[in-house]
């Protein structure tokens, strides 16, 4: 299975950052990956977007056509994706963000407001890793139990105080799904 | 056994460079190659080498000229419009037969184009960056691996045949991460200028002079200089082309690609292999020399070629010549940053199948 990634929206939401906390846990699995930001003059603010390839075979372009997996944390990355997404994908929007539906009804969509339940937890930035637990947790393109080691190898030195609020983030995306589940 | 880490392109090239024992990195900043000089910048320091942002990409050039003439691994790396800058100094290496790494991870132009991924340099590396007749060896990796494997080619290869050396990538190669196996075993820095029995390391008055000129005013002792560093040349081709074959066995038609469009090729002929086209690819990884005689090879038995690169043509020509134009050689290109897609080369390889 090859697990084609795109995770956009504005600069500063750390979608760079949780493309790299999944790479590291595929790492981290032995599969095979590429991870590949988007380096325009990309500012706070700006549009920015990553992709990341998680295969059981070797990973040939790294630059994604169709996803068969989107997250979105604004509407314009909603708007530019919706309609390259595969058939059958699936489509995480952060839904305290992005006030429209998703248009296309031939790809599954989990609809996470991710951005409100980090304010809630008192962790206002972390909504990528919301969105990151949410999809591990529903997909299992890489063991979800790997995303802790992951974080320990992919934080900075500055930010390790954070640690523990990145795992909680994470654990609450999971939670999100497992709820919507039962 | 060396652990895979996951790495920026970029950044393994300045792992792997250190672990070769480079200790001496002069550059300037410019996208998309900025991350080799911010991880030399942090790494330098702290082993006794040298990080130095110059005032300008031609004083980091000779600030290489001067660190390899006493024999020392030293590099500089660039993005196209800084290359430019460098290119006078670049034939002065040429020139003094002096060996060093320079990287150009290549974004659009011409001018100052635009700072996404692009292959325009192709000709101007090729054909040897700067004045007077010369070349320096240009290897093109497609993967991050390659990125730190060719690092070390690139210096050993500079040092055997006394030429500058060149990484030419894209800014896909440079910005992208891939697990990477970095050389376990580091190279001692401090070996490296007794292997130069040219390197101006001082003579302890036991021996004479040695000296790094590229300057000759006797036109015939200049043409001999010319004359025996193309007979280098010759040897190098001879000796150390390098290329990948893909799917090539039973393959009627041939793609021709480097780098990032390389990997976007590669998708797009295991696509036209479902749809029974038989399709294979040579990658060319030493650019010069261009690996000349496995392209021959294929024209004796392929129906066409099929350059897919990043500008308007400047390796089809290249295929051209390798295969006296024998048979045809059709392009998929875009340029100005734009990357084709796999569906892209997949119909330009569809039509010339037809």
């Amino acid at each position: 299975m090859t697990y084609e990634t795109i995770m956009a929206g504005f600069g500063g939401q750390g979608l760079l950052f949780s493309g790299k906390v999944l790479a590291h846990a595929a790492l981290i699995e032995d599969k095979e990956l590429s991870w590949l930001p988007s380096y325009g003059p990309e500012m706070r603010g700006g549009t920015c977007n990553c992709s990341v390839i998680v295969s059981d075979d070797p990973v040939g372009s790294p630059i994604i056509a169709h996803p068969n997996v989107l997250m979105v944390m604004n509407e314009p990355s909603l708007d530019k994706f919706e309609d390259t997404v595969a058939p059958g994908g699936t489509i995480f929007v952060d839904s305290s963000l992005i006030a429209r539906k998703v248009r296309r009804t031939d790809v599954e969509v989990v609809y996470i407001p991710a951005t409100k339940m980090a304010t809630d937890m008192e962790a206002k930035s972390l909504a990528n890793m919301i969105i990151l637990g949410a999809i591990v947790e529903k997909l299992r393109c890489v063991d979800p139990g790997k995303i802790e080691e992951a974080l320990r190898e992919t934080i900075s030195a500055r930010k390790a105080n954070l640690l523990d609020l990145n795992l909680k983030a994470v654990e609450a995306g999971r939670e999100f799904i497992r709820s919507q589940n039962s | 056994m060396s652990e895979k880490v996951l790495m920026k392109g970029n950044e393994a090239i300045a792992e792997a460079a250190i672990r070769c024992g480079c200790r001496h990195y002069f550059g300037y900043p410019i996208t998309p190659q900025t991350e080799i000089a911010a991880y030399m910048s942090k790494r330098m320091p702290k082993i006794g080498g040298t990080f130095l942002q110059a005032e300008s990409e031609i004083a980091a050039i000779n600030m290489v000229y001067g660190a390899a003439s006493t024999g020392r691994r030293a590099m500089t790396s660039s993005s196209s419009p800084g290359i430019s800058l460098k290119a006078e100094g670049i034939s002065y290496l040429a020139g003094a037969d002096l060996p060093a790494l320079i990287v150009n991870v290549q974004r659009g132009g011409p001018g100052l184009g635009g700072i996404q991924p692009s292959q325009s340099d192709y000709f101007f590396m090729t054909r040897g960056p700067g004045h007077g007749d010369f070349h320096i060896i240009v290897l093109a990796p497609a993967t991050v691996q390659e990125m730190a494997d060719m690092t070390r080619l690139a210096f050993e290869l500079g040092e055997k045949y006394r030429m500058p050396a060149m990484l030419l990538a894209d800014g896909t190669m440079g910005q992208m991460m891939e697990p990477v196996v970095l050389p376990g075993e580091s190279v001692d820095p401090e070996t490296i200028p007794a292997t130069k029995p040219w390197a101006v390391t001082g003579t302890q008055m036991k021996r004479e002079h040695n000296i790094i000129n590229s300057l000759y005013l006797k036109p015939d002792e200049l043409e001999r200089t010319n004359f025996e560093r193309f007979e280098r040349y010759a040897k190098l081709e001879k000796e150390e082309c390098r290329w990948e074959e893909y799917m090539m066995e039973d393959a009627e038609i041939c793609v021709v690609s480097v780098g990032i469009t390389a990997r976007v090729s590669k998708n797009a002929i295991v696509a036209a292999r479902k749809e029974g086209i038989k399709v294979g690819m040579i990658r060319p990884i030493t650019l010069f020399p261009f690996p000349k005689a496995p392209l021959a090879k294929a024209a004796e038995k392929v129906k066409g070629f099929l350059t897919v690169e990043l500008n308007m043509g400047q390796m089809n020509e290249d295929v051209k010549l390798a295969i006296n134009c024998s048979k045809k050689v059709a392009m998929c290109n875009r340029v100005g940053g734009m990357i084709p897609g796999a569906d892209e080369v997949l119909a330009a390889i569809r039509k010339e199948a037809k």
